[in-house]
């Protein structure tokens, strides 16, 4: 509980391979009384291609594809990221071919 | 038909740079009379692998930008297996995605050059989808 509270008063919505308490839309107001009269504060996640412009994702970017994996060498899922289903797709294909030249690992550890 | 590849190989982190060199040219030579243009060769150094390779832990990367067909590629590809240095090598068609790519910054510059001919209107429209 403590460190989701950490993750929303970051300023940037990066994947942290943790556990799926971060913002859910459909969950509206409802967050609000569940916590034992904690404040949440969602901010919308929004899609880090999109914003930056970044078209190309390229599986030889590892600074950027590393981002979005978890510490277990996981793929972060998109209700994590706040990546748009599109650029997923692109992200997953990438980070996959990045594991097969051992750019990323498949499994860490 | 000629299609736009990426070959990227491993070699054995203690391969000596002269080595690298010579197999690096014979390979490029290789390509070449299987039919493949080789547009760009580059060394990326030596990297930490994220996992073991034929017990290496690190290796010296190697890419190849080249216009081939599939011939050419099958014929690169089985040099690269029989190669003792290589440890590891991926192939990757870039075509497609480069033709996605000028596409999209087609579309984004016909984008930018809108607003000025337009009123602030059109400005005020777009900040408001963007957000």
């Amino acid at each position: 509980m403590a460190d989701d509270n950490q993750e929303v008063s970051t300023p940037s919505p990066r994947p942290q391979g943790g556990r799926p308490d971060g913002p859910r839309p459909d969950r509206g107001p409802g967050g609000r009384e569940g916590g034992g009269g904690r404040k949440f504060f969602r901010r919308k996640k929004v899609c880090k291609f999109c914003v930056e412009k970044i078209d190309d994702i390229n599986y030889k970017d590892v600074r950027l594809l590393g981002q979005f994996v978890a510490e277990r060498g996981k793929i972060v899922p998109r209700r994590l990221t706040g990546v748009c289903t599109p650029h997923q797709r692109r992200l997953t294909s990438a980070i996959k071919r990045a594991r097969n030249i051992a750019l990323l690992p498949f499994a860490a550890r | 038909m000629q299609r736009s590849y990426e070959v990227m190989f491993i070699v054995r982190p203690d391969l000596l740079e002269e080595d690298m060199d010579k197999l690096i040219t014979t390979l490029q030579g290789h390509a070449t009379t299987a039919g493949a243009t080789i547009q760009n060769t580059e060394k990326m150094g030596k990297r930490r692998l994220a996992y073991d390779v034929k017990k290496f832990s690190d290796g010296q990367y190697v890419l190849f930008v080249l216009q081939a067909d599939g011939k050419a590629i099958h014929e690169l590809e089985r040099r690269l297996r029989v190669s003792e240095p290589v440890i590891k090598f991926i192939t990757v068609r870039t075509d497609e995605e480069k033709q996605r790519l000028d596409k999209v910054r087609k579309l984004r510059e016909a984008k930018v050059k809108r607003p000025p001919a337009g009123s602030q209107q059109a400005e005020a429209a777009e900040s408001t989808a963007a957000v």
